[in-house]
Order: structure tokens, then sequence, then C-alpha cells
């Protein structure tokens, strides 16, 4: 497979009352075509600011990020990021937000096109349904669908489930999984969920506290779908949670 | 039902006081402050007259003009000053200082420019509701939550699109609150207005029956009939704020 994503030497710093607070290191890392990394890290490590980074949102001190081959500054439609809080606009219907991403198509399809991926993510039926009439689990949904109706090669993906119940949360992965087995998108996934990251990505890169940098990479070689109460991935997870410094009385 | 049983204890209140001002006239054996009956049947009288029609009329046509027009400047200013930083640097302070002056302190002025006629209580209103309004629609840009606009620079469309389908519906709620507060202020305006330098209006009607003879009756009567007023408007006010374009603000 191509590389589709290549962060060269990341770092940024900020300003602040004490001083400059690095938050992130020399990040360099690649991400192949399709492929769905995670990254791991504790919480406030930078890793949210690493993934604003990479999709264009912040500007790097240092470093660049090249897509397709070509240095990427800018957030555009080929990579849509996916927030905890979400960005779903409460003003507009699910239709309307789905079609909200449609410049390129012709007009008079974008109902269509928005009401075949409401199918796609199991809205179906809720398509002229506001926000706020949908569970948190039906937002996810749109915001999802919302993303893929775009098409982007890449989806940026910041602890889109954490603000779900665990079995919402494990429901939304799945979900997840069986729309990227159909439609091949490169992810790249922040999560502080080592089970999630286990569950969902081909390769998980653990993240060091602030400031951040790549402490080291695990592949995760198991076929898809995954046991997740299999000793192999037992054994990983807690390979990975060493590397996080959790004790090991902590986890055996 | 349960509508009637809510409102009982403001309904005994206003009986209560109706009581004791009746009360009050029959044991001070007041002979200029009139009885509630006497304000009924003085109502009546300028109900069979038509001229309480006529006074109503000129006041609402009033604050019609003069609200309109400061809706149709103080929403796009407020978006422009919202929106562009140097617009809101260079303008905010200018209108800091403006917003505390009473509309009453403008009277004088409007006199010397507009002279006594109905182009003097529709500047009023327009300089008193305008500036509630201005500040509200900057205070609704201001406070629009960042992650909307990022997801809206994320699906790269147009300016266009960015004001129609994001800043304008996000900002409405705030829009509709200023336009409540403003309608209230004209309302309280243009009876003021009226009562300096008219010869229709709630307002010149309330200081001509006080001038020709003493007509408390009819004073009282006005004040009530404004008040009336004052209420219903608030009212078509607040069933904008139930409308399909504001109602996620409140859902929840």
């Amino acid at each position: 497979m191509p590389t589709k994503i290549e962060v060269r030497n990341l770092s940024k710093s900020y300003e602040s009352d004490k001083g400059r607070l690095e938050v992130v290191e020399n990040v360099s890392f690649t991400v192949r075509e399709g492929e769905f990394v995670a990254l791991v890290g504790p919480s406030g490590c930078g890793k949210t600011t690493l993934l604003n980074l990479i999709a264009g949102f912040v500007r790097p001190d240092n470093g660049t990020v090249i897509i397709d081959g070509t240095p990427h500054s800018k957030p555009d439609s080929r990579g849509i990021l996916i927030s905890q809080q979400g960005s779903v606009f409460p003003w507009l219907t699910v239709r309307e937000n789905l079609m909200f991403g449609l410049n390129a198509h012709p007009p008079a399809d974008h109902a269509d096109i928005a009401d075949r991926y409401a199918e796609i993510v199991g809205l179906k039926g809720f398509e002229d349904s506001f926000p706020h009439e949908l569970s948190g689990g039906m937002l996810k949904r749109a915001e999802l669908a919302r993303a893929l109706v775009v098409k982007p090669d890449i989806l940026y993906m910041d602890e889109p489930f954490s603000a779900l119940d665990a079995l919402m949360s494990l429901r939304m992965r799945n979900e997840l999984l069986r729309i990227l087995a159909k439609e091949r998108h490169t992810v790249i996934l922040i999560t502080h969920d080592v089970e999630e990251a286990i569950h969902l990505a081909d390769r998980i890169l653990v993240l060091s506290s602030r400031p951040t940098r790549i402490q080291t990479t695990f592949e995760v070689p198991f076929p898809r779908p995954r046991k997740l109460t299999s000793s192999a991935s037992q054994e990983l997870r807690m390979s990975i949670l060493r590397e996080l410094g959790v004790e090991r009385d902590a986890i055996e | 039902m349960r509508h009637i049983k809510a409102s009982l204890p403001s309904i005994a209140v206003i009986a209560t006081l109706i009581a004791a001002w009746w009360a009050a006239v029959i044991a001070t054996h007041s002979l200029i402050f009139p009885t509630p009956a006497a304000v009924v049947t003085g109502t009546w009288e300028l109900i069979a007259k038509g001229t309480l029609w006529q006074h109503i009329a000129a006041s609402l046509m009033r604050v019609a003009i003069g609200f309109g027009l400061a809706v149709c400047v103080a929403v796009p200013l407020g978006l422009w000053m919202g929106w562009v930083r140097a617009a809101y640097r260079t303008l905010n302070p200018i209108f800091q200082i403006l917003r505390p002056i009473s509309p009453i302190a403008w009277i004088p002025i409007a006199i010397l420019w507009f002279g006594i006629g109905d182009v003097s209580p529709v500047y009023l209103i327009f300089i008193s509701s305008v500036f509630p309004m201005v500040v509200q629609t900057v205070v609704g840009v201001h406070t629009i939550e960042k992650r909307y606009l990022r997801a809206a620079e994320n699906f790269g469309v147009s300016r266009r699109t960015l004001f129609t389908r994001v800043v304008i519906p996000a900002v409405l709620p705030q829009i509709v609150v200023g336009m409540r507060i403003g309608l209230g202020v004209a309302w309280l305006v243009v009876v003021a207005a009226e009562m300096i330098a008219l010869h229709s209006g709630l307002g010149y009607m309330i200081m001509d029956s006080r001038n020709a003879g003493n007509r408390y009756d009819l004073v009282v009567a006005g004040m009530i009939i404004i008040g009336l007023i004052g209420l219903s408007l608030d009212g078509l006010m607040r069933l904008l704020e139930g409308n399909r374009w504001v109602r996620w603000r409140y859902a929840h």
C-alpha cells in the first residue's frame, strides 16, 4: 500500500503565563493508504493538538504533514475531523447536515445522496429530525454520516465515542468497522481507551506524556472480527498499558 | 385546566389590587382619582367615540416603522461587527457610550432635528431599540461555538454557505432575544415621546385627558391599555422563539 500521510518532525508549543509549554515534540510517522492507526496516550498529553496539527487546523512550529505526496497545511474535505463533543449543526435537520458539505455534486442529487448515507449509518426515518431530537448514539451516527457523505480519503477521529456509554460505544465501534469494510478510508484515531484501539486499529502508536512523542509502536496482527477476550489481545493490552506506565499490580 | 389553575394566584392578586384600589378611592372620597368602574366606563366612551383605535393605531404604526428600521440596521451591523474584528474594535466603544443614554434624553434633539410630527417618535424608537439589538447580535456571533465554525471550515464551504448555513442560523436565537428587548424598549419610548409633542397616540391621549379637564379615568384607562398592548407585543416575540429556526436553542 502506498503512503497516504507522512508526518515529519512535527513540533508545537504554546506561550502561557508560566512560560513556554511544549505540547508536541518532534513527532514523525507514516500512515499507509487504507490503514487504521490509533494514537494512544495519557489524558492531557497533547493528543488532540497532534491530531489538529495533522488535520491542518493548527499550524505547527516545525515540521510538515505530507498527504498524497504534497504538503498539507489547511483543512479540506479530503480529511474530515470527528471530535469528541461532536459538531453536527443543531439548527439543521439530519438531512440538511448531511447535505452541508456536498459542494462538488450537482445540487439536484444532494438530498438523495444524504438520504443514502443516513440509511448506511442506520438513521433511516430520522432524516427530518433535528439533532436535539436524537440520542447520543444517533448523533454520532449523524456525525459519521456527514463525514462519509463527502467521500473523504481520511477520517481524523478524536475520541469519537468516549462521550457514549460503554454499550453504545461498543456498538458504534462495530458500526464503524462495518462501514470501513465497505468504504476503505484511512483513519487516524485518538483515544485513551486501549481496548478500543485494539478493537479497531491496524497499528497502535503509544504517546508519551507532555510534550508528546511517539514512545512505542504496536502492530495489531489479529484478523477481524476481533475477539477482545482472546489471550493474545489481553497480552497486547497489558503490554500497551505497561508502556503507558500503569502499574503491573493494577492490570494483573 | 392545569393552565387555569397555574394562573389562579396571579388572577387573585390582580383582583385583590383592584378591590384595594376601589376601597381606597371610596374611603378617601377622592373627586379626581377614578374608581375601576369609572375607568371601565371611560374606556367604553373612548371605544364608542372611535378615538381609542386611532390612538392605538398611531402608536403601533410609529413603533412598527421605528422598530422595523432598527431591525434592518441592527442585524446586518451586528453581524458585521461580530464577524470582522476591526469593525468591532472601531465601533464598539461608540456604541458603549451611546447605549446608556436614555431615549428620553434624545427628545429635545429629536424635536430640533425633526420637529413635532411623526418623524421624531420614529427616530426615538429607532435610536432606543437599535442598540440592544446590535449588542445581542454581536454577542451571538462571538458566542458561536468554535467546533461548528471548524466543521464548516473542514467541509471547505464557500463564504456564502458559511454565512447562510452556519453563522446566521447560529446567531438567530440571539437576534430574536435582541428583538424582544428592542420591541419592549420601543413601546416604552413611543408612549413617552407622544406625551411631549404630538396630537395622536396613546401617550398623547393620556396627556390630553389630563389637560382637558382632569379626566383621570381616561389616564388610567390609557395606562392599562398600554400595559396590555405591551404584553401582547412581548407575546408575539415569544411566538418567534418557538419558530423552527430558533427552537433548537431552547431544546434540552
